[in-house]
């Protein structure tokens, strides 16, 4: 018998778990003018797919176990066992499997971990998991039949089905995280998105997609359609309060409706060693928290406390943020809660969802391609966090290790 | 003043040019993207009249600028989804009027694409097509005239179908194809493919060099684009073959001709003109070669033989829909078909009933043995078409499943749907029709195959007459497209229903026929072939009479037809009719002794793909041949006397109501017996010889339906 440790102690995955590729689509604007009106949402998915594939030709089609596509709305172009449907129209043997997966907003995030819990426990190898909304034809919660129970027995605060007023709800918590504050990070926002653009940190993890309009004939998409680089401050400040009147939150600081979708190459360390795939994050720990629906914005908060326990590590560890933001306030709530600056440099360094969109189930994924090409440009960090909130009330959570770090753990059997 | 339309111009469903900038990857460029685009669904094809080709040249005209001006660094043209075109407005082309205009549709053609061909010389930038869906001829044309092309994987046909349909490919097809393919190819796509019916998969395409690239379907455009983006900035390099040297074109040329002239001959003059494009592309400036192009496209788009190809083809395109079928609803579900008959007719119809009915046939002979042959077939045929490829392995498994053969005559009691193809001899059929009348339920149809014994006498001293039609199918039941159904004397709208339901699920196209001697198209067919062995009896030598069709253009001379068909069955039907029909079929005993010995009456064709000439010594069985005598048909004489019997004998099969109309009798010919799209079947044949006013005093179609209009 040893003795316990004095502090708990990081649980190892059965099997090491790396982020292999990524990779989206631009992402369109959800309106009837938008890129993607006249597109199919599985099309969208169907193309990230091939695209993963056909940047990495070292990957049998056949050794992937399973593909996860997360959607929000699993009906239309985006129903029919979505993973299933996508594999088969991405053209993949006909004997790798597939499914749906919906957590809302963390639908790719949930796709990935979720796989990534497949292949620790060594049921896959490889898999592919990603997302798309098509916001434009799906609606979030078109066509819900909600149950009467939740507003019959106060299960939820009615508003708290409309997520803007679940942002509204957070700058009444915490007063302190004022309008000028959140207008101050949206405006940074997109300058920073304007910057990792000219850098070229965006357009390598985008998968051009051929558009047709009856009006205008086929087209490319080919970049981001929702950013608006010439955001200012004061540009901001007439912007109406449509959540709430007299309210904080506007269009500035809420990210908009989008169409999109994202998709990831995840594998067991030793099968991407094997097979020559490129490891360029390993997951460390992830986790999933709740939180009252109507402050749904706040969720990352416990799921993070709950990933960072699971890994052992504190906040401290963290180097770098991808952080989803639905709304700033949602995301200041959580940096004001670890004590992190609102500019910190470690945060959303190629801007976030305010700029780019948020095609809900998909945007898991686009912070963790991104977040991998952090890594690749600051081996200095170690450690980082990809993390969202989710409507209803939940925040997902996850912690992913560099492995241009000089103390990498390694991902193989012959490294540990 | 507002435009008022000419009142005979038919309405153009015009095809749009829609032009959209694309930010190529890569830093190549604005790519400059054509869609041709007619806004409907996928039911109607882009197709390209007066009207879309003046928006396309506009638009290229714009295009144009913008590439001298430094613009854009390439050009692309791709289509609707599934579709570039379909080809040009055929409605448009058969409403031309005059020479001059017919001219001025070629010229129009060349205006907008030259466009495209001409840009990379004038201003360095390149243009490109990518085919995105099917592309047959204008359509095709389109993209060779391009400087590159690229094919989506599911792109449902390329090719140039027009000398199929009596043109030319005459918007830079003759010119651009044999430059670069090369010639023995270019006679494949201009004159081989369209024979045949037969346009190119994308893969078949890629491969003989129609295309540069090919990619799948999932992401063609982005594929494309990016190929594109590659090839202006330099990363791809095309390779274009050199052109042919001149010995090899010639001979190829030469080779094509010998061939054409005696397959196709003086029948129509599309495929001559196609060649003779064919062998001028070598030398010819490309502005001389389009100048050629409109010339031939013209005098063609104004010949008779033009016209009634386009009749014909839409025929056969409206085909599917047959006339006069009754309510589809009224059809009996059929789940358990009955085959009287194991033979080879029988074992054919067995197969294709299990293929496409997906249901259980059982096939009934008085033998074992003759049931077990039967069988056979079905197992053979299966295992052919699984080893080809041509049937997937569990299909042909289920085939055989599903397909058994009995002695009993008691194992048709459950079927819905009987069908005999026992000898063909009136008493027969009609006690097997007592017999089987005992065993199924009263509302089971019962359908015979007879080819030329009356269903309605068939089905007489039946308790249930009404359920009995005829399904003629044609040898070899999977390859020939039509059946004629029967309606007989007391035929039910229900059996008729339940007829066409089948065949339809069959996949043949049915015409429906009054039940009278022969049907359609075997009283047609066997007219022709006794009538020329009648002038043989008269002193025609057999080597004349046997060409003496020639200019018609048939699939095949009259002797090998009566080969492939067997002289036995030539003389039983033909006996037939005339006990029928009258003096009018004539009767041959120069046949008769044939079929009693057995002979063969052609000799092997000289060179594959070449007809079968006749057998000289079958002349003995004739007697002397005595040409140049009085009274004895020479080639001319042979074909006048076949032509006037055809418009006597059609005349009164529409007077009998044997068809509602010459387009039924049409459809048939086609059909039934391959007759040349370029005759129209027959009647506009007759119309236009002048044979229909000489013998009826009346045209089988209006001036201008199937011909160029006085």
């Amino acid at each position: 018998m040893t003795a316990a440790p004095e502090t708990p102690r990081a649980r190892r995955a059965v099997r090491d778990v790396v982020f292999v590729d990524g990779a989206r689509t631009p992402f369109g604007k959800a309106k009837p003018d938008g890129l993607y009106a006249e597109t199919r949402a599985d099309d969208l998915i169907v193309k990230v797919v091939r695209e993963l594939l056909r940047r990495h030709p070292e990957l049998p089609p056949e050794r992937i176990d399973e593909v996860a596509i997360a959607a929000t709305t699993q009906q239309g172009d985006q129903g029919l066992t979505l993973g299933r449907t996508v594999g088969m129209l991405a053209g993949l043997p006909q004997s790798v499997p597939g499914y749906a997966i919906d957590r809302m907003c963390a639908g790719a995030m949930t796709a990935a971990t979720t796989t990534a819990a497949g292949i620790a426990m060594g049921a896959a190898d490889v898999v592919i998991a990603g997302g798309v909304e098509h916001m434009g034809r799906h609606p979030m919660g078109f066509d819900a039949d909600v149950n009467p129970r939740f507003v019959a027995e106060k299960l939820v605060d009615p508003q708290a089905l409309n997520m803007g007023v679940t942002a509204e709800n957070l700058h009444d918590k915490f007063p302190h995280l004022t309008k000028e504050r959140a207008d101050r990070f949206a405006v940074e926002s997109q300058a920073k998105y304007a910057k990792a653009l000219a850098n070229g940190n965006i357009d390598p993890d985008l998968v051009p997609i051929a558009i047709r309009s009856s009006e205008q004939g086929w087209g490319l998409a080919t970049t981001d359609e929702l950013p608006r680089p010439e955001t200012t401050f004061e540009s901001i400040q007439g912007l109406k309060t449509p959540f709430r009147p007299g309210g904080r939150v506007t269009p500035a600081t809420s990210s908009p409706l989008t169409d999109g979708a994202t998709g990831a190459i995840l594998a067991a360390g030793d099968v991407a060693a094997e097979l020559g795939l490129p490891a360029r994050m390993r997951m460390v720990s992830y986790g999933f928290a709740g939180v009252p629906p109507e402050i749904m914005g706040y969720g990352p908060v416990p799921s993070t406390d709950k990933a960072l326990k699971t890994a052992g590590l504190t906040i401290d560890d963290i180097g770098l943020f991808e952080l989803n933001e639905a709304f700033a306030v949602q995301v200041l709530s959580f940096l004001d809660h670890y004590g992190i600056a609102d500019d910190d440099p470690r945060v959303n360094q190629y801007g976030g969802a305010i700029a780019m969109g948020h095609p809900l189930a998909s945007s898991g994924v686009r912070l963790m391609t991104q977040l991998a090409r952090q890594f690749e440009q600051h081996p200095e960090v170690r450690y980082g966090l990809t993390a969202m909130c989710v409507g209803l009330g939940q925040g997902g959570s996850v912690i992913w290790e560099n492995p241009h770090h000089a103390d990498y753990s390694g991902h193989t059997d012959e490294e540990n | 003043m507002p435009d008022t339309p000419t009142p005979s111009a038919p309405t153009e469903r015009v095809t749009h040019s829609l032009v959209r900038d694309v930010r190529m990857p890569g830093d190549a460029g604005i790519l400059a993207l054509v869609t041709l685009d007619n806004g409907l669904d996928h039911t109607k094809p882009n197709t390209l009249g007066p009207a879309g080709m003046a928006e396309l040249k506009a638009a290229l005209e714009v295009v144009r600028s913008r590439a001298e001006a430094g613009e854009i660094a390439a050009v692309g043209v791709t289509g609707k989804p599934y579709f570039v075109a379909a080809g040009a407005d055929l409605k448009h082309i058969t409403s031309v009027h005059g020479h001059d205009d017919a001219v001025e549709l070629g010229r129009a053609g060349h205006a907008a694409y030259t466009i495209l061909g001409d840009l990379r010389a004038a201003t360095g930038v390149p243009t490109f097509a990518f085919v995105n869906g099917l592309a047959l001829g204008g359509g095709l044309e389109v993209a060779l005239n391009c400087d590159y092309r690229t094919v989506a994987s599911d792109a449902a046909a390329l090719g140039l179908p027009e000398t199929g349909i009596g043109l030319v490919p005459g918007w830079g097809g003759a010119y651009l194809v044999p430059r670069l393919v090369g010639v023995e190819k270019a006679v494949e796509v201009i004159l081989t493919r369209p024979a045949a019916n037969k346009p190119y998969k994308p893969a078949e395409a890629l491969k003989i060099g129609l295309v540069d690239e090919l990619f799948e379907a999932a992401d063609f455009l982005e594929q494309s684009i990016i190929w594109a983006a590659k090839v202006v900035t330099g990363e791809i390099e095309v390779p274009r073959r050199e052109l042919d040297p001149q010995p090899v074109w010639d001979g190829v040329v030469a080779a094509t001709k010998a061939q054409l002239d005696t397959l196709v001959g003086a029948s129509r003059p599309a495929p001559h003109r196609a060649l003779e494009l064919i062998a001028a592309a070598r030398n010819a400036t490309k502005a001389d070669a389009f100048a050629a192009e409109d010339q031939a496209l013209a005098d063609l788009i104004m010949s008779d033989e033009m016209r009634a190809s386009i009749y014909a083809f839409n025929l056969v395109g409206g085909g599917k829909k047959p006339q006069g079928a009754p309510d589809p609803k009224l059809a009996h579900p059929v789940t358990r078909v009955g085959v009287v008959g194991a033979g080879l007719m029988a074992a054919q119809m067995a197969f294709l009933f299990a293929q496409r009915l997906g249901v259980p046939v059982v096939m009934r002979d008085l033998d074992q043995e003759r049931v077990d042959k039967g069988l056979d077939f079905v197992r053979e045929t299966a295992e052919k078409l699984a080893g080809r490829g041509r049937l997937a392995p569990d299909a042909a498994a289920r085939i055989v499943a599903s397909v058994s053969g009995t002695t009993e005559i008691g194992e048709f009691a459950s079927c819905d749907f009987v069908i005999e193809a026992v000898t063909e001899v009136m008493g027969l059929k009609k006690k097997v029709f007592a017999e089987l009348e005992g065993i199924i339920s009263p509302e089971a149809i019962l359908a015979t195959n007879t080819s030329a014994l009356s269903v309605s006498e068939m089905a007489a001293d039946l308790a249930h007459p009404e359920r009995v039609v005829g399904i003629h199918f044609f040898n070899p039941v999977a390859q020939m497209p039509l059946v004629e159904v029967i309606n007989a004397e007391h035929t039910s709208d229900e059996a008729l229903a339940t007829a066409f339901a089948v065949t339809k699920k069959l996949r043949k196209t049915a015409i429906m026929s009054a039940d009278r001697p022969g049907f359609i198209v075997n009283r047609l067919l066997l007219l022709v072939m006794g009538q020329v062995v009648d002038a043989i009896e008269g002193g025609t030598p057999v080597e004349v009479a046997d060409r003496a069709l020639a200019p018609l253009g048939l699939p095949m001379p009259i002797f090998e037809l009566t080969d492939l068909v067997g002289p036995a069955v030539a003389q039983h039907v033909l006996t037939s009719l005339r006990e029928n029909l009258g003096d009018r079929i004539p009767a041959s005993r120069g046949l008769a002794k044939i079929v009693e010995d057995g002979t063969r009456v052609v000799l092997d064709a000289p060179a594959k793909g070449l007809p079968k000439p006749v057998d000289p010594a079958i002349q003995e069985y004739f007697g002397p041949a005595r040409p140049g005598e009085p009274g004895v048909l020479d080639a001319d004489g042979v074909l006048d006397s076949v032509l006037t019997a055809l418009t006597t004998e059609i005349g009164l099969m529409l007077d009998e109501g044997v068809v509602p109309g010459p387009q039924q009798i049409d459809l048939a010919m086609i059909l039934g017996a391959g007759w040349g799209f370029h005759t129209g079947g027959i009647t506009p044949y007759l119309d236009r010889t002048g044979y229909s006013e000489k013998v009826l005093g009346r045209r089988f179609l209006p001036d201008g339906v199937a011909n160029v209009p006085a």
